[in-house]
């Protein structure tokens, strides 16, 4: 799952293919690497790739802003859902 | 409107050759396809060529003009909208003219006042003026820039010209694109002025004059935006100035009308327009005719408005309908007339709407540019004046969610809305007063776009754009109220670099059809910036003195509309259906590594994002838009430079004719 996250930043929002560019704790946010619409983009992806649904109260920095947020989030979402 | 160019000589081993000067002349045609003139003078140290769109003294206006005794020549494109009066003051002091036009009184205001004429205009004016006696050359640009004049030196000659195609028949080898400017335009959506996309080729500054004797070159700024700095605002009741500025307005929009062939205005739906057609109606009798965009994107269309202001105020409506694909189409011929990079591509549809102005027989329409930048009616003012609010108290929840108000697409829910804008919109709050904090948030979302620079051009980056421009402010810059910056740093780039210029002036006259504004009459900027900036912006309420000035002339539902920034399609309108040839091509793997600006890879992964339709962020849109515009300017300008060249004028017209 990570990967497959990190592939999807890397390509989509970084727009490359150099892993090194892209920690795994950091901010989406603070690097500028998403706008103030970037974060649908995301939301988008996690939603069509993990088949969850990301509801408006989870629309959290802390669910979403980083390659490891988003591997806990999805997580706990599909243990619920199991 | 009109184009103008020249050549002068810097040293006394130049001699100039007409047929150099004339050879400038067909890159300008479209700017005046009235006619054509030049002067050269007797000593051969310089010569001045004109291309003439004909609006005042049809008959009698032919350029290059002169003094009585032809000592002092100019060529002018713009007009100067007070001429009846300074004609009159300057006949009663012993000038005698040999036309009716308004180029006439540039030469004797010149012989009457010196060097402080341009003090006495009222217009929007590129004036190259040659006094003969002393030798000398004036290079002269309006206030706020709506008229163009680039030059470049080339060895012992200063070549000078409205756009920047004529210049290159008189250039030895291609332009470079200038690492420096592509840095500006990926960070204030435009070069900063004096510099263009081109190395070595600049524009005249608003507001300057260029002096060119004995081979040196000596400018000076004659005017600019100035603020109160010691809270020194307008007294009176909001009453008493509302009314002061609905005079000052009814009368800019008056002396705007003056012109021997018709005048039409542009709706766009907006208050501005809306409240300028209403003052044309109101203090003009002459027959009205207004033109209008509509967008095939539903969500860009302002239709309903621009109906409820025809039906309103009876006139007569022309209006074309942008589509999606129209944009793809019409891109490089925006690009070629705009003559730099565009992060966006609203210029297009501007193009097509003066299209259908001159279809409809019209050569001039007045425009509601500058209201926003004078009378305080942009969201990134809000925008600013919320974040200043919020860093007094940077840990308060609610003050950052005034932004909600603004933003209504961040309106989702309570949380997703406070920790995201909380985020995003805090940057620099730590140091409210730093010089940039209104535009920081823009100028920090259009940086992103760098990513897709190349590392070549990276290197040779020298420092930040931003860093640069706080270095380049007026002193007392710092001493005006928070408001009053944002005004400027709005003025100064966005509106002086990009909006007259590629979205105004170039598209335009791309169709020969002459542009006014009278909302950046210099009085009514200078009046507006005497204001309380709380009679700008009453809390949150946008151009508060404006809607009282015109609020019996209006519906109310213009004056209360939430404002709609004009945009159109950006991404969809390339890749929605079929991309043109000319889209894959110049981001092809090999045309970008070629070009060398930006990164193949990077694009790569951006244009795959693209074509699978998951692109909604912002920044992409202004990153395709960007990176294409740039490799369209290459490909025109240096790529192709001799053929640019060869075929300028009318036969270069099988590209841009679309």
């Amino acid at each position: 799952m990570k990967n497959t996250i990190r592939q999807y930043i890397l390509s989509n929002l970084l727009f490359t293919d150099d892993e090194s560019v892209l920690q795994d704790d950091e901010s989406f946010l603070d690097g500028g690497i998403i706008d103030s619409t970037g974060v649908m983009e995301i939301i988008l992806f996690i939603e069509d790739t993990f088949g969850i649904k990301v509801n408006d109260d989870e629309m959290l920095p802390a669910n979403l802003d980083s390659v490891d947020n988003l591997v806990a989030f999805i997580k706990r979402k599909q243990l619920i859902a199991a | 409107m009109c184009g103008i160019n020249g050549i002068a000589a810097l040293s006394m081993q130049t001699c100039i050759n007409e047929n150099d000067v004339r050879s400038m002349l067909p890159a300008l045609h479209h700017r005046g396809p009235d006619g054509c003139g030049v002067y050269l003078d007797p000593y051969q140290r310089i010569g001045l060529g004109h291309t003439r769109l004909s609006i005042i003294d049809l008959a009698g206006g032919a350029q290059p003009m002169h003094n009585e005794d032809k000592t002092v020549w100019v060529t002018f494109n713009g007009e100067i909208f007070n001429y009846l009066e300074l004609r009159e003051t300057l006949i009663k002091k012993g000038h005698c003219f040999y036309s009716r036009s308004d180029t006439e009184v540039i030469v004797h205001a010149y012989e009457q006042y010196g060097d402080n004429f341009v003090q006495h205009l009222n217009g929007q004016f590129a004036i190259a003026l040659w006094d003969g006696n002393r030798q000398r050359l004036l290079l002269v640009r309006d206030r706020v820039g709506i008229l163009p004049l680039f030059y470049t030196r080339q060895g012992d000659r200063l070549l000078f010209a409205s756009e920047i195609k004529a210049l290159l028949p008189q250039l030895c080898e291609a332009p470079r694109i200038s690492p420096d400017a592509l840095d500006q335009t990926f960070t204030f959506w435009a070069p900063r002025s004096p510099n263009t996309l081109f190395e070595n080729i600049f524009q005249l500054s608003a507001g300057h004059l260029l002096v060119v004797e004995k081979g040196q070159m000596r400018e000076s700024t004659y005017w600019d935006w100035r603020f109160p700095e010691q809270g020194d605002y307008h007294q009176g009741s909001d009453a008493e100035l509302a009314e002061q500025l609905y005079n000052l307005l009814a009368d800019a929009t008056s002396i705007r009308l003056r012109a021997d062939v018709p005048v039409g205005a542009y709706l766009s739906g907006g208050l501005d327009s809306s409240a300028l057609v209403a003052l044309i109606r109101r203090h003009s009798d002459t027959p009205l005719k207004t033109f209008s965009i509509g967008f095939e994107d539903q969500s860009l269309d302002e239709s309903v408005f621009q109906q409820q202001m025809i039906d309103h105020l009876g006139v007569e409506n022309s209006r074309i309908l942008c589509q999606n694909n129209d944009i793809a189409e019409h891109f490089p011929a925006t690009i070629f007339h705009a003559e730099t990079a565009i992060l966006r591509t609203a210029p297009t549809p501007m193009r097509q709407l003066s299209g259908l102005v001159r279809a409809s027989g019209y050569k001039v329409v007045l425009t509601g540019e500058g209201a926003d930048e004078a009378l305080g009616g942009y969201d990134l003012f809000k925008e600013a004046k919320i974040r200043q609010f919020w860093a007094r108290q940077p840990q308060s929840e609610w003050r950052s969610l005034l932004l909600k108000k603004l933003y209504p697409y961040l309106e989702t829910s309570g949380t997703q809305a406070k920790a995201y804008l909380r985020n995003y919109y805090s940057i620099g709050l730590d140091n409210p007063n730093q010089f940039g904090f209104s535009h920081l948030t823009r100028w920090f979302t259009t940086a992103q776009c760098k990513v897709f620079f190349s590392k070549e051009l990276n290197a040779t980056l020298r420092d930040d754009a931003v860093a640069r421009l706080g270095g380049q402010l007026p002193m007392a810059f710092g001493n005006w109220h928070s408001f009053n910056r944002a005004q400027y740093l709005e003025a100064k780039t966005l509106m002086g670099d990009y909006l007259l210029c590629s979205q105004g002036d170039r598209m335009l006259m791309a169709n020969s059809v002459e542009g006014r504004f009278p909302f950046l009459d210099h009085r009514v900027i200078e009046f507006a910036n005497r204001l309380n900036p709380r009679l700008k912006m009453r809390v949150l309420n946008e151009k508060y003195l404006f809607k009282q000035a015109m609020k019996n002339q209006l519906p109310r539902e213009i004056l209360e509309r939430h404002k709609q920034p004009y945009r159109a399609p950006d991404i969809p309108a390339f890749f929605s259906t079929h991309p043109p040839a000319y889209v894959d091509d110049l981001l092809s793997e090999d045309k970008l590594k070629h070009y060398g600006y930006f990164d193949p890879q990077k694009v790569g992964f951006l244009l795959k994002k693209v074509r699978h339709g998951s692109s909604i962020a912002y920044k992409d849109n202004m990153a395709l838009v960007g990176v294409l515009s740039t490799q369209l300017c290459h490909y025109f300008f240096i790529d192709q430079f001799s053929q640019t060249i060869r075929a300028a004028g009318s036969a270069y017209s099988s590209i841009t004719q679309k």
